[in-house]
C-alpha cells in the first residue's frame, strides 16, 4: 500500500530539486528513454526504505556537484508510481529489481547501476563517491 | 549500520549473505536474528553446483546486480548457519 504522499514528497523533492524530472506514468518513462538518443541519462529508483534511501538521495545530490555528470536526470518512485517503476525495471530486465537503486544510460545502454545493497550501510559521501566515478568515466 | 528499529537486529534492513553447513547459500535482507533463526525476506536460495556455479561464483555474481527473489519470507535455523555477511560487503 503506499505511503501517504505528505510523507513522500520532501523525499521527492531532495530530487526534484536538483533538477530530476519525475516520472509517473508508463508513457512517461518510455518517452524519457525514447527521447534519450545519444547522450546520458540518470535514472534513480527512488524509495522510502531508511536504511538506503535515507543515504541515496543525499548521495545522488553529492555526486551532481562534479565536473562530468548526466546529461539527463529523471526518477521513479517505488511503491508509489507503481507503473513508472515497472516500466522502468521493464528497461533493464536483466537486473533484479531493488530500491533504492540507480542506473547509468549512455546512448540509451545501460553502462552502471548501483543496487540497493551497494547502498544499505554506507554514507552519501561512498554513494557520491561511486557515482563520481562512474560520472568521469561515462559522462562528457 | 542498518535501520535502529527497537528490538531487532542491527542487520535488520541490510541485504545479507547467509552461509549454511549444506548445499544452500541465501541472500536476502535480513529482517532479525535471534538466538535460534534468522529472519530473511524477499530471498534467493542458491545450492552449491547448481547450474555450474559454486557459492563463491553465485556470491561474486550476486553482489555485482543484486538477486531475483524467490521467496518473500525464510526463517532459517541458526544452528546451521556458518555466517552471515553484508552482500555489499562481498
Amino acid at each position: 500500500m503506499p505511503y501517504s504522499p505528505l510523507l513522500v514528497k520532501p523525499m521527492r523533492e531532495e530530487l526534484t530539486a536538483v533538477g530530476f524530472q519525475e516520472l509517473m506514468t508508463a508513457a512517461d518513462v518510455d518517452r524519457w528513454i525514447n527521447e534519450g538518443g545519444s547522450g546520458t541519462s540518470f535514472l534513480v529508483i527512488n524509495s522510502v526504505c531508511g536504511c538506503a534511501a535515507g543515504m541515496a538521495r543525499p548521495g545522488v545530490r553529492l555526486a551532481l556537484d562534479n565536473d562530468k555528470k548526466p546529461a539527463r536526470l529523471a526518477t521513479v518512485f517505488a511503491g508509489q508510481d507503481v507503473d513508472a517503476t515497472a516500466q522502468a525495471r521493464a528497461k533493464i530486465p536483466d537486473v533484479p529489481p531493488s530500491s533504492p537503486s540507480m542506473a547509468l544510460f549512455k546512448d540509451g545502454e545501460l553502462v552502471y547501476f548501483v543496487p540497493r545493497h551497494r547502498i544499505e550501510g554506507r554514507g552519501p559521501e561512498d554513494v557520491a563517491a561511486d557515482l563520481k566515478g562512474a560520472f568521469d568515466e561515462y559522462c562528457g | 549500520m542498518g535501520t535502529f528499529h527497537q528490538n531487532k537486529h542491527e542487520l535488520h534492513g541490510i541485504t545479507v549473505v547467509v552461509d549454511t553447513d549444506g548445499p544452500e547459500i541465501y541472500v536476502g535482507r535480513c529482517d532479525d536474528i535471534d538466538d535460534g533463526r534468522v529472519i530473511l525476506v524477499d530471498v534467493d536460495v542458491h545450492r552449491d553446483g547448481d547450474g555450474g556455479r559454486s557459492k563463491d561464483d553465485y556470491v561474486r555474481r550476486a553482489a555485482q546486480l543484486g538477486v531475483w527473489k524467490k521467496h518473500d519470507h525464510l526463517v532459517l535455523d541458526r544452528g546451521r548457519v556458518t555466517s552471515v555477511r553484508r552482500l555489499g560487503d562481498v
